[in-house]
């Protein structure tokens, strides 16, 4: 999946057990992609000595703060790793 | 050390994993003392406040700073090792602000060693959630209305804010412009 700037995405709410850089307070919010950020290891795996880890491109995801909190004009960019993600159509 | 931070529960526990790491003869005292060294020799916030001056006095060199920040603290000859540097513009009603919610991931050669609040659980978790509140605990008030932006960093995608030059500057050259960035400015807890 290659996903252009303005895609709405769900960071997925499921709680792995191991080790992840996707945030508790994103998960289960919908945002939007702003840009990809490279190509760089699943963190996941690194952590769990996989090895090789998976290669997925990562995506700035824009959440508004109203989202996030239930308040708040800001927003917060997140930077998430593809299998984080799924489209929120 | 003798610094009087001996005592910290961090310092303990680090002092402890080195000594594992050492005994379990993965690492030796010298190959952790070089990797530390090569860290932070040349890890200053002056190295930032020199692309930010470059950029505030040449907009194409501010343009490639914002296409390709690693490509831009590169022609300064400032490394970024193993992460792509994102830089991000203020400007008149727009303020960005850089946080790690998730541990304490930074731009260490352009900012030099992180300070002690950018690891707090207090600043990483209250950033996110309200910005205008911690940079008012900053000295920071901006105007109303000013669309503010936080950008959580993870250890492969960094982030450098280049402050809005401020007004009556015009004419100084970079190492004057230089002088007048701050660290907190390139996190964004500070307007310069």
């Amino acid at each position: 999946m290659s996903l252009p700037p303005g895609t709405r995405v769900r960071a997925r709410l499921a709680d792995p057990d191991h080790h992840t850089r996707l945030p508790r307070y994103v998960r289960g919010h919908t945002g939007e992609i702003i840009e990809a950020a490279g190509e760089w290891p699943l963190p996941d795996d690194v952590a769990r000595g996989i090895s090789p880890p998976r290669a997925e491109t990562v995506y700035s995801v824009r959440f508004p703060a109203a989202a996030l909190w239930g308040q708040g004009t800001h927003h917060v960019v997140v930077d998430l790793w593809e299998s984080y993600l799924e489209e929120a159509g | 050390m003798g610094t009087g931070h001996d005592d910290a529960p961090s310092a303990v526990r680090v002092r402890r994993l080195e000594e594992r790491l050492i005994g379990a003869g993965l690492a030796t005292d010298a190959e952790l003392e070089a990797v530390l060294a090569g860290l932070y020799r040349n890890a200053s916030p002056l190295n930032g406040a020199r692309m930010v001056a470059r950029a505030w006095a040449d907009r194409h060199y501010a343009q490639r700073l914002l296409a390709d920040g690693n490509a831009a603290a590169a022609e300064l000859g400032f490394g970024t090792p193993g992460y792509r540097l994102k830089v991000v513009a203020n400007s008149p009603g727009r303020h960005n602000l850089v946080v790690c919610t998730l541990c304490s991931c930074y731009p260490v050669s352009l900012l030099g060693p992180s300070p002690s609040w950018y690891k707090s659980l207090a600043y990483r978790s209250r950033a996110v959630r309200e910005p205008l509140a911690v940079l008012g605990e900053f000295g920071l008030a901006l105007p109303p209305g000013t669309e503010i932006t936080v950008w959580d960093a993870s250890a492969e995608n960094r982030y450098l804010v280049l402050p809005a030059r401020p007004p009556g500057t015009g004419g100084r050259a970079e190492p004057a412009l230089a002088a007048l960035v701050t660290r907190d400015g390139l996190i964004g807890t500070a307007a310069v």
